[in-house]
């Protein structure tokens, strides 16, 4: 068992994860990087087809090409979400190849990828860097993997990569549209899925770069998301994944009064504050409450006669309206939910693809989540110092990624709308079973019983004080929750075997997960 | 003697805030509790606490319990472990009683009854925060909603739940069955906080007498001093014809409501969206309703999704004289508060009527007038309900007249 260390959050951490030494958390920008960024190696163009023709006849051969080696890393983006069809035959093959101990470096991992299970079962794949949903979190929460689960944001995701602590062997970059170069875009062809940039980083540094398609064009690949010169080779399956679960044709605003209500309240507390005004800016994910907010704010802008100068995607179509309507000028996209984000993306020219690095890297000269004025984020569980958990649940398992979750903390205003209470589990606790937002940067907690503003905001404080909302503190909204859930909710017992590290956007340890008694 | 079981709840994937119990009384052995809870970590041993205070108070000494948890609350879990004991032995009959939260909020004969939700009775998952959605009444309803093998396990969950959830300042109401069974259902209510009885079906008044009777009596028998307003509903066409007696049966009558489903099945014609089949049915309530003195009640708009369509029958409700009207989902409550509301000119009106009949009062006219129009009572008395209208949902400053002077 590898020694502890308590951080500044007060949390224990371990000195070591994977054989990598870690920095604890200090503190929300107090981590001081140092040295130069990683690099991979540098190539030359005699060693490539100079026709640019880089195809090879299958995933098997590319990766035998790429010096598949055990205990390489593998990387890969998450814009397919559920449709992925790639990675189960990337391990597949790295199977029948016979190599033992990958390690697989994914932007987030997706239930439709729970075959990989078996890989893990039988040594191929030895852990899993990066977000764990569904079934994979599940098997890490049973400490089943050879090693911690490490759970990073977007941002960190590239800080990781770029700062050298994760180097990544293979890049797989599945594309729905590609030239044989290797230029390579996601907003066309049948697996379109708008933006392909969280395989940006993978390509910049990865030693071995590998675009996967099911649609080949004749160079040029325009527009090349993902550029050639970066990628060493292409292969062409008959299907990468599976449209209807790459984007959904129809996301839909929730139907539940209860979150209707909280969507409501939220538009509302945003339309009291100094920062609702003309030219303002907001992040609204694609949760059925988040789109609910994003809608009842659009009535809100056109009755005030009031204009967004860009709103962060995720897309969907109804930012998508609010584009073409007039009401949003930009929509800077960090991935795209649904066809008509798609589709807008290849036509409206104030719709672009955003990357984290552009957006979330915290280890770069400024990011675009700090300029944002709204962003409106979820939450598994609120603790009284307004300290937020999204990776585990209240009993401790882990259920979800931090995606861009952390990154987007850095917003003017933060703001987390959740039910009060789900199925009898308290939202807000004395504690969080897992610290993955620090309560200094989380300012408003909007729930169907009332909204609880961080005293440290004293500004929106003021700002709200006569709005009509149901303000109330922390304290009050938990108090209310108990008395209807039958009192406080007892802890998980853990034991001391470590599971997961949650990381922070610089690169330093948060917290730590550690495994359920059973 | 063979052991004796009973089981409710719902169990599998669609549960949700609530749980399955199954109860085999034992006659020896002790009580054995196997519970499987998604909250028990969190809860687990508070359930079990709970369970085991539960079935000491119901008098079981040895039992085996099979527990299904999907996050029922706490005075679901005790509703439902009566409900298991009561159909495993149906000499059991000690109630298990959550304890007291709910105050009774005020209440009036003429209080606004303009929406009232309607929740089925054996779903609790959807009372916890039904109050948050600003209806002026809340139906738990034990009738339509609740198939008949469930009535006795909706009859606990619903006493259970007047004694513990908050609706607000709403109306707390109950629609209880026909009949016989209605009057037993008053036995699970009357002692709890409730404050106005839906009686279905109603074709007699001797139908709402009854009902009235077995109400004094439990509220005699348990010191009950609070009122309970009668509200009956009228669903077919031989009650449409006794409206004005079903109206005047007794004192406690607040309004009739209208039930479409069954009349228009009475008549034998399909209900149609434009609702000519049950015009004069409606303008026949709303007349016995006036001469009666009482308020009068449509029904139901059914299409969730339509709001313009709700809006509209709402206006139409209005201008037949309808005061109020029900609601099947929370959605529907804002929508048919706005479409109820008095217009912005009628509310000016109005103000200008009630400050021409208080300065005429103040003068000591007999008579008021306005302009060169004069003005009776009855006109003065719609204005004064306007204005109170208007200012309970903030259309109307509650100064409005140093404001408006």
């Amino acid at each position: 068992m590898s020694d502890l260390v308590k951080n500044a959050a007060g949390r224990k951490v371990p000195k070591v994860v994977n054989g990598v030494e870690q920095v604890p958390f200090q503190g929300v920008g107090k981590f001081k990087p140092t040295g130069r960024k990683a690099a991979p190696p540098v190539s030359q163009c005699g060693d490539y087809p100079a026709d640019g023709d880089k195809i090879v006849k299958s995933l098997k051969e590319a990766l035998k090409k790429c010096g598949l080696k055990s205990g390489m890393t593998i990387s890969n983006h998450h814009h397919f979400r559920n449709g992925d069809k790639v990675m189960t035959q990337v391990f597949d093959a790295a199977a029948e190849l016979g190599v033992k101990d990958l390690v697989w470096f994914p932007s987030a991992a997706f239930p439709c990828q729970e075959p990989i299970v078996e890989h893990l079962d039988s040594g191929v794949v030895a852990r899993v860097e990066g977000s764990l949903n569904g079934p994979l979190g599940a098997y890490a929460s049973q400490g089943k993997m050879a090693g911690p689960a490490v759970l990073r944001s977007h941002g960190g995701r590239w800080q990781a990569v770029q700062d050298g602590e994760v180097h990544i062997d293979i890049a797989i970059l599945p594309a729905p549209t590609a030239d044989s170069f290797g230029n390579a875009t996601g907003d066309r062809g049948p697996s379109a899925c708008g933006s392909l940039n969280f395989g940006l980083v993978d390509s910049l540094y990865a030693d071995k770069v590998i675009v996967v398609t099911d649609n080949l064009v004749p160079f040029p690949c325009v527009p090349w998301q993902i550029q050639g010169n970066n990628v060493d080779y292409v292969v062409l399956l008959d299907e990468i994944g599976d449209p209807a679960k790459i984007v959904s044709g129809t996301t839909e605003i929730t139907k539940s009064p209860d979150r209707l209500l909280i969507a409501e309240y939220t538009a509302k507390f945003i339309r009291c504050t100094e920062g609702y005004r003309e030219g303002f800016s907001m992040q609204a994910g694609a949760g059925g409450t988040a789109l609910s907010t994003a809608i009842f704010l659009a009535e809100m802008m056109r009755e005030d006669g009031i204009k967004s100068r860009f709103m962060r995607g995720g897309s969907t179509k109804y930012l998508v309206q609010m584009l073409e309507e007039g009401l949003i000028e930009y929509i800077l996209d960090g991935q795209t939910f649904d066809l008509e984000g798609v589709r807008s993306m290849r036509e409206n020219p104030g719709h672009l693809a955003t990357s984290p690095f552009t957006s979330y890297n915290w280890h770069g000269k400024g990011n675009f989540a700090s300029l944002v004025d709204f962003v409106v984020l979820g939450a598994t569980e609120v603790d009284l110092n307004f300290n937020a958990n999204v990776v585990t649940h209240s009993d401790g398992r882990m259920l979800h990624g931090i995606g861009g979750w952390q990154n987007c903390l850095f917003s003017k205003c933060t703001i987390l709308p959740i039910p009060s209470f789900r199925d009898r589990i308290p939202v807000i606790v004395d504690e969080v079973t897992t610290l993955v937002g620090p309560g200094e940067l989380i300012d408003v907690i909007v729930t169907e019983r009332g909204i609880a503003i961080n005293p440290l905001r004293k500004d929106l404080i003021e700002q709200t004080k006569d709005s009509g909302l149901p303000i109330k503190t922390i304290a009050e909204l938990q108090a209310e929750i108990e008395e209807i859930c039958g009192g406080k909710p007892a802890k998980p017992e853990f034991t001391d075997e470590v599971v997961g590290l949650i990381k922070w956007v610089d690169g330093t340890a948060l917290d730590t997960i550690f495994r359920v008694k059973s | 003697m063979c052991a004796m079981r009973g089981e409710v709840g719902p169990r599998g994937q669609d549960a949700k805030s609530d749980c399955w119990m199954s109860l085999e009384i034992r006659e020896s052995g002790g009580v054995e509790i196997d519970l499987k809870s998604k909250v028990m970590v969190m809860y687990g041993e508070s359930i079990r606490s709970q369970l085991t205070e539960g079935l000491k108070t119901l008098g079981i000494e040895n039992a085996k319990l099979e527990v299904e948890d999907a996050g029922a609350v706490p005075f679901v879990l005790d509703a439902r472990l009566e409900t298991a004991a009561r159909r495993a032995d149906s000499n059991i009959d000690s109630d298990l009683l959550p304890p007291l939260k709910v105050t009774l909020p005020p209440s009036a004969r003429d209080r606004f009854r303009r929406s009232r939700l309607y929740l089925p009775g054996n779903q609790p998952k959807m009372f916890l925060n039904a109050g948050l959605h600003g209806a002026d009444a809340y139906i738990l309803d034990l009738e339509d909603a609740v198939a008949p093998p469930e009535k006795d396990a909706a009859r606990a969950i619903v006493r259970n739940a007047l004694r513990t959830v908050d609706f607000g300042k709403a109306e707390r109401m109950v629609r209880i069955n026909q009949g016989d069974r209605g009057l037993e259902d008053l036995e699970w209510i009357i002692p709890h906080p409730v404050q106005l009885v839906l009686i279905p079906k109603v074709e007699s008044p001797e139908e709402v007498q009854a009902v009235e009777a077995g109400i004094a009596e439990i509220a005699e028998r348990c010191g009950r001093k609070e009122p309970v307003w009668l509200m009956p509903i009228i669903e077919s066409t031989r009650g449409a014809y006794k409206a004005l007696e079903i109206a005047e049966a007794c004192e406690s009558i607040v309004a009739l409501a209208v039930g479409l489903e069954d009349y228009t099945a009475d008549l034998g014609v399909p209900r149609s969206e434009d609702g000519t089949e049950s015009f004069w049915m409606r303008g026949q309530i709303v007349n016995a309703c006036r001469a009666a003195g009482i308020q009068a009640i449509d029904t139901v708009y059914s299409d969730v999704a339509n709001e313009e369509g709700l809006v509209a029958s709402v206006m139409e409700a209005k201008q037949l004289g309808f005061d109020g009207k029900g609601c099947i989902h929370p959605r529907q409550i804002r929508p048919l508060h706005q479409a109820f509301a008095p217009t912005p000119a009628e509310v000016d009106k109005a103000c200008k009527i009630v400050r021409a009949f208080e300065d005429a009062e103040a003068k000591g006219l007999g008579v008021v007038s306005l302009g060169s129009k004069m003005i009776d009572a009855p006109v003065v008395k719609r204005a004064l309900h306007t204005v109170e209208m208007a200012k309970a949902i903030g259309k109307l400053a509650e100064n409005w007249r140093e404001v408006e002077a």
